[in-house]
């Protein structure tokens, strides 16, 4: 056995760079796929905290049915009634941009206990009347120095999260005297009284609203990782393939030896494990380096687009460990599985003569062909017909890997036809030659493709997006600031100070609630030309203001509008009855249903909604001058002000970090093609001497067969980019307009930027042109001795 | 510190809880100190949120109808993070409630806690109600009559509910001199009187299973803001109700030496005769191992001057309340030169 083992092995080592081929594709694959898995999985772990925060998971809570808070009074009735609740309040804290959770550890159940508040030194202060704020040590990093009362670090809170005395967050809240929910304690007995109209009792969350939030953005990190992951085994397979090809004398002597089939399978089967765990593990390395240089983006995305609070930092996780290693040998597998298919049907007494891998036959193109044309049908029915996410990514996927199978056999026809065109001898054999060669460089530019059009595709949503966003960023910040005051009181004195000063002072009131039982906001805005002239309505009926305006209809965001399949005119159950839909307008970067209602309306149904924000029309000049005085006139904190432009940059800032992380996985997954391509041409130069050979005879020199190589590539690659183009703009089509729509709720119009296309095609030509290089200077640089030895011997 | 010991901030409410019973013997500004004088009445039938701590302390010996005896203990106390009031959740008073119910082979007990200012608990004095969550005692007393002559009382615990009601057939009592009770050498002491005459009627349910019962029950209210002598760890403290009427309240503050002990003797008619240190001998006969510690459980007490010699056995030797704060609390059976029944309660034995 060892001395079969060590004859299987010493190809490897005759051939060092076939072995660095497999394992650099191996765990350059693992690598992305795993680096993915690490981030989503961080980002659930620390959903999962926060779900848990408060017992929320495990523990029955009860809430007012219509999203409004619970009169203080109301839990004192309950307890005074026998049962066993503790008070909640929570809510934002914006000039801190801080989620506040008011608890009273005296009646806090032991199971929601997250942190020790009922501790020796810890209750006196966490009670005293400065309060205190518990927070995540990352948290506090961020908050030193913010005018809030004194923090304590414990680890075992959400990032974003403060933890504090009931009474201390009611009055940051503004919300004395009411709660937000109660806690019930597993101990409270059958109750003796009902619970009063208006509560109802929710049963424990087992997954938080964040993590239904962030699913879809989650999906999509995966469809990515994926994508990478199926290039990157393409250069396996093709590594593999070769091996196996160079490797058929090896086999076929071993078993005339009389090893069986089983057996040499076996050990091949082995000798493959141990290399796909080598590379699993290296990959599973790198890919930790991934996750650790894109997760501060990812959990500045994850912020800024669904206020989730993810740690910027990377804890490693064993499961994700064995995860990623489980990859890398089942890929292997995949890309193996037809080598080791052969391997165990390789006829005894075969000819040795290797039948060359690169020479496959042009029925098996044709049968990849039709597999592809299906693909390329369902994909087309799935993006057409499809709802929901999961369709969409099936539908982009089939018709990327559609379009890849398709390649070779438009490829082998384009150079078909070339050569019927071609006039002279050298280029009808430099068309046919090619032609020839594209079942050997076929996997290399499947995945070539695949990665271009993913860039095309990605980029040319991202460009949209961008285009589209700042546009509705105009339109949506009409108002030159945005004023929030900490207090009713002030608020009250700021609209007295303001009027004269302003062209108009409008009051932006919101309350967060649950719309058809997802977590949602109504919002409430003036009725003013502001809104009426500058609102991104996509679909309004002609007097939706008025009636906006009347109380009688309400506006809903596109996310809402969509996924309830709503028409306009439809009612909507609201908090407090139902209203009519009047308009739709673009709510982009916003994962939450929205509804937009007149003021009078919003308090009519929410009695108690915080009256502390404004948003300011100002000539724009004066809107800095004014925004100082305002500041000193109030002695306001740090981001109590804010203009137009400071939201618009924080808003693009968001936006750029959402995508970075596409476009640094787009940047990763091109380089992946760009290597498989390169080994795919190593591996032919050494296969298709015997191609050469006559060639040379006849007296082309080795100088020019190698530039005719050179152009060889650029041709495919070029044929590979045009046929990109489209697939790209397709598969742009569908992220905006399929899976957009089913992740986030919005559909974009799509923009196409040619000069994008341009530098993406310079970029791919270089990289088909770097990997060209060196074997076209390996056949510049050939012995005459290695060509001529082709007609002495047969091989 | 053990992890019970960290949480005995609570009934002291004081950082590092580490000398004496819960921390009772640390001297605290801002908080009044008790005087010698006269109560008054009903104005200190309710809180006094300018002491430490409070509280009304309520044991009762009952009887089934098959003779079997049990006790039930109702406890209200309060304390203050710093003296006086606050609005809403500002406020600086602590509420914790404890109650008990002791068969001869069962101790059922409950605890609940509380934020002063917001109603959770509390006790307002006319009417007389002091209550947390659904455990309250209220007056039903008539027009004229003192407030605490009168009570129903209620608690329930997740295995355990009582329904009493409560009527005093003698007068209200001032411990020590004149109410003015001295714990120790250096003159530490509380406001302290009690209601040690009352008849009880009513129900109490063990485990689903609802019990009939008569007996007797004696109310303390006691309030400082500093009890407890340095070096002093804790007390043992009983209350007697003897079958010819009298009652005894007696204690021993422990020191690790001889300790500090004081007693009132009340007659039938509901004179006191209060005894100074040393009058009252208590000597720990047996020990019992009750929650990892070495608790006694029978005790003989001496007190010459009337001619008492009797021995205190407990009804139930695992009366521990694991609260919070732990102590063991639970009925006795007094027999000797006197026969009756009683409570006795015990704070301060460690688990180390």
């Amino acid at each position: 056995m060892r001395v079969v083992l060590s004859a299987l092995l010493s190809h490897w080592r005759r051939h060092p760079l076939q072995l660095f081929m497999f394992i650099m594709g191996l765990s350059l694959a693992t690598a992305l796929w795993s680096g993915v898995q690490a981030i989503n999985s961080e980002a659930r772990a620390s959903y999962d905290r926060a779900a848990a925060t408060l017992g929320q998971n495990t523990l029955e809570r009860i809430i007012a049915t219509d999203g409004a808070p619970i009169p203080q009074t109301t839990y004192v009735a309950l307890r005074r009634a026998g049962w066993m609740v503790s008070p909640v309040v929570e809510g934002q804290l914006e000039r801190a941009n801080l989620r506040l959770l008011g608890i009273d550890p005296l009646t806090l159940p032991r199971e929601a206990a997250q942190v020790q508040t009922l501790e020796a030194d810890g209750l006196s202060t966490f009670l005293s009347a400065q309060g205190q704020l518990i927070v995540a040590p990352e948290t506090a990093q961020r908050l030193a120095g913010a005018d809030l009362p004194p923090l304590r670090t414990d680890a075992a809170l959400p990032p974003g999260i403060a933890m504090t005395d009931i009474g201390i967050a009611q009055r940051l809240l503004g919300l004395e005297g009411r709660l937000s929910h109660l806690i019930v304690s597993p101990n409270t007995k059958t109750p003796v009284t009902p619970l009063p109209a208006g509560l109802i009792r929710r049963a424990p969350q087992a997954e938080g609203d964040l993590a239904r939030l962030t699913d879809s953005f989650h999906l999509n990190l995966t469809a990515f990782g994926l994508l990478a992951f199926a290039v990157g085994l393409f250069i396996v397979h093709s590594a593999v393939g070769l091996a196996f090809e160079q490797r058929r004398p090896v086999f076929r002597t071993l078993r005339a030896l009389g090893l069986s089939a089983g057996s040499l399978t076996g050990l091949v089967l082995l000798e493959l494990m141990v290399l796909a765990l080598i590379a699993g593990a290296i990959g599973v390395g790198l890919g930790y380096g991934v996750a650790a240089a894109l997760l501060p983006d990812v959990a500045a995305t994850l912020r800024g687009l669904y206020g989730a609070e993810v740690p910027g930092t990377l804890g490693l996780r064993p499961g994700w460990w064995a995860a990623g290693l489980g990859i890398a040998v089942a890929g292997t597998l995949v890309a193996a599985g037809q080598s080791l298919w052969r391997l165990w049907h390789l006829p005894l007494l075969a000819p040795a003569q290797p039948r060359a891998w690169a020479r496959a036959s042009i029925r098996s193109l044709r049968w990849q062909g039709g597999a592809g044309a299906v693909l390329l049908a369902a994909a087309l029915v799935l993006l057409m017909f499809g709802r929901g996410l999961w369709s969409g990514f099936g539908g982009l996927g089939a018709l990327l890997v559609g379009a890849a199978l398709l390649l070779p056999s438009v490829l082998v026809a384009v150079t078909a036809l070339g050569a019927r065109l071609a006039r002279g001898v050298l280029t009808q054999w430099f068309w046919a030659d090619t032609r020839q060669q594209v079942p050997g460089l076929s996997l290399a530019l499947m995945a070539l493709l695949l990665a271009l059009a993913a860039n095309i595709g990605v980029g040319t949503m991202v460009s949209s997006f961008r285009l589209t966003f700042t546009g509705w960023l105009d339109q949506r910040l009409a108002s030159e600031l945005y004023v929030t005051a900490r207090t009713e009181v002030e608020a009250a004195r700021m609209l007295a100070w303001l009027t004269p000063r302003t062209d108009a002072v409008l009051p932006i009131w919101n309350v967060e609630t649950s719309i058809l039982g997802r977590p949602g906001e109504i919002y409430a805005v003036a009725d003013h030309a502001t809104y009426r002239d500058n609102w991104p309505l996509l679909n309004a009926r002609k007097d939706a203001w008025d009636r906006v305006a009347s109380g009688s209809a309400v506006m809903v965001n596109e996310q809402l509008f969509r996924r309830e399949g709503m028409a306009l005119g439809d009612e909507l159950d609201l908090p407090g009855g139902s209203m009519t839909v009047a308009g739709v307008y673009s709510d982009y970067g916003n994962p939450k249903p929205q509804v937009l209602m007149s003021p009078d309306a919003l308090v009519a149904r929410f009695p108690d909604v915080p009256r502390l924000r404004f948003g300011l029309r100002v000539p724009p000049d004066r809107a800095e001058a004014l925004a100082a005085e305002l500041i000193a006139a109030f002695d306001l904190p740090q981001g109590s002000v804010i203009d137009q432009a400071g939201i618009k940059a924080l808003s693009l800032q968001i936006f750029e970090r959402t995508f970075s992380v596409t476009a640094a996985l787009n940047v990763l997954t091109l380089g992946v093609a760009g290597l498989a391509m390169f080994a795919s041409l190593l591996t032919l130069s050494g296969m298709r001497l015997p191609q050469v050979a006559p060639v040379w005879a006849m007296g082309l020199t080795r100088r020019r067969l190698a530039m005719l190589d050179l152009v060889r590539t650029l041709l495919l690659a070029t044929l590979t980019l045009v046929a990109a183009l489209p697939l790209g703009l397709a598969n742009a089509w569908a992220l905006l307009a399929v899976v957009n729509v089913a992740a986030f709720g919005w559909r974009l119009p799509m923009h196409v930027f040619p000069a994008d296309w341009l530098q993406l095609a310079a970029i791919a030509l270089l990289a088909a042109l770097a990997a060209s290089v060196i074997p076209a200077l390996r056949l510049a640089r050939i012995a005459p001795a290695d060509l001529m030895k082709v007609f002495a011997n047969e091989r | 510190m053990n992890a019970k010991a960290v949480l005995l901030w609570l009934l002291l409410a004081l950082p590092a809880a580490a000398q004496g019973f819960a921390d009772m013997g640390r001297k605290v500004d801002g908080f009044s100190l008790p005087q010698r004088g006269p109560f008054s009445f009903p104005a200190d039938h309710g809180a006094h949120p300018d002491f430490r701590i409070e509280w009304w302390y309520l044991t009762a010996t009952l009887t089934g109808p098959d003779g079997t005896e049990y006790g039930a203990q109702w406890t209200l106390f309060r304390s203050a993070l710093t003296a006086g009031e606050g609005e809403g959740w500002s406020s600086p008073q602590l509420w914790m409630g404890h109650a008990a119910v002791t068969t001869p082979d069962t101790h059922l007990y409950a605890e609940r806690l509380a934020r002063g200012g917001i109603g959770q608990a509390g006790v307002t004095v006319a009417p007389f109600m002091a209550w947390i969550d659904d455990w309250q005692m209220t007056s039903r007393a008539g027009a004229g009559a003192d407030a605490l002559s009168a009570i129903d009382l209620r608690a329930t615990g997740p295995e355990f509910s009582y329904a009493l009601a409560l009527d005093a057939t003698g007068p209200v009592v001032a411990q020590g001199d004149g109410g003015y009770s001295v714990k120790s050498a250096e003159g530490q002491a509380s406001r302290y009187y009690s209601q040690p005459f009352y008849r009880v009627t009513g129900q109490i349910t063990v485990r689903d299973r609802e019990i009939p019962v008569t007996g007797q029950a004696w109310l303390d209210r006691e309030w400082s803001s500093q009890p407890l002598g340095e070096g002093q760890t804790g007390w043992d403290w009983f209350s007697l109700m003897f079958d010819d009427g009298a009652r005894l309240m007696g204690f021993r503050m422990r020191d690790g030496g001889a300790g500090f002990t004081s007693a009132t003797w009340i007659g039938k008619d509901g004179t006191a005769t209060a005894m100074p240190h040393g009058a009252l001998i208590a000597t720990p006969l047996r020990e019992a191992d009750v929650a990892d510690r070495a608790v006694p459980v029978e005790w003989r007490l001496e007190l010459p001057q009337k001619g008492l010699d009797v021995i205190i056995a407990a009804l139930n030797q695992g009366a521990w309340m694991g609260t919070l704060v732990p102590y063991w609390e639970g009925p006795i059976a007094v027999s000797g030169s006197h026969t009756g029944r009683g409570y006795l309660e015990m704070t301060g034995y460690g688990a180390d």
